[in-house]
């Protein structure tokens, strides 16, 4: 391919087919969420939201982290901008993904526990990792030094990710009102249908996730690079009215010799 | 049953996952069209 013939835009043969198989695999999973898996014995329809709250909360709290974490150590490490705008679009992904599993867990919590809301460990430390990964969004919005600005949001980064081991373990560690771990290998709770649709659930968010990764770096890394063509262009002007103030004293001088 | 927990829960997530996809690509696209072609090398 020419780069005359680059489109102008984020997508590409790989993404085309990562979104083609996200929106497939969405389809199938509300088909199986909403319509074809029957309701839990206990919970009733209720049990739906688990199929939504458990995905989005896995990418919230392990998958995003995870690059935040690697992306901020490379930063710190390797002074490494494709590191640097990783890390900052997994931890908007993060958010996003956090105040799904803050949104369906508080639904699900009404008809299953009787409140929306409670102080209790794991809530609690969801919601101060939701406040981190928007704090750290923050940072990367200052006004200041660049490179600054991303070894301080590397630092946020790290114990933003550490503190989703909080919210992983918070259960074992003050053994509150939310439940244990569900899907497990060790520890399997659900069957059949259920388990099918929980699995698709996985898969769905799973893809949705990478094709939201792949384009919002990519609009990242267009910002970065619109940012640094701005800066040349405003080197290269500052540089030519240089020039051209250069050459206007150089002729006042030379008249100057001359009369 | 619940219904009126689950049907909410589902509109907002892919509502916003749908609105957050459109902006994506949409700001892409803007950019993109800022820049000269050898300037978007993340393209495969």
């Amino acid at each position: 391919m020419t780069t005359t013939e680059i489109p102008a835009s984020t997508s590409s043969k790989l993404t085309r087919r990562l979104g083609f198989a996200a929106l497939v695999s969405i389809v199938v999973f509300l088909a199986m969420a909403l319509v074809i898996s029957p309701p839990d014995v206990s919970q009733r329809d209720a049990v739906r939201l688990f199929y939504l709250h458990v995905p989005t909360a896995t990418i919230a709290f392990y998958f995003a982290p995870a690059i935040i974490a690697v992306g901020s150590v490379m930063y710190l490490w390797k002074k490494s901008t494709f590191w640097d705008l990783a890390a900052g679009t997994a931890a908007e992904l993060a958010v996003i993904f956090s105040a799904f599993t803050l949104v369906t867990g508080m639904l699900w919590g009404k008809p299953t526990w009787g409140l929306y809301w409670t102080w209790e460990p794991r809530l609690t430390a969801t919601a101060v990792s939701f406040v981190l990964f928007v704090g750290y969004l923050a940072v990367r919005k200052l006004d200041l030094d660049p490179v600054i600005r991303s070894q301080r949001a590397a630092v946020l980064g790290l114990i933003a990710a550490a503190n989703t081991l909080l919210v992983r373990y918070s259960v074992q560690i003050w053994k509150g009102i939310h439940q244990g771990t569900t899907i497990s290998p060790m520890n399997m709770q659900i069957s059949g249908l259920m388990w099918g649709t929980a699995l698709i659930g996985f898969v769905s968010f799973t893809l949705v996730f990478a094709w939201l990764m792949i384009h919002r770096f990519r609009v990242a890394w267009l910002e970065h690079q619109l940012a640094e063509v701005g800066l040349d262009l405003a080197i290269s002007e500052r540089r030519a009215e240089r020039d051209v103030a250069g050459a206007a004293s150089t002729d006042v001088r030379l008249t100057g010799e001359g009369a | 049953m619940h219904w009126e927990f689950v049907i909410p829960g589902y509109l907002i997530v892919f509502v916003t996952l749908a609105m957050y996809t459109v902006y994506v690509v949409r700001k892409g696209r803007a950019l993109s069209e800022q820049l000269p072609p050898e300037k978007r090398r993340f393209l495969d």
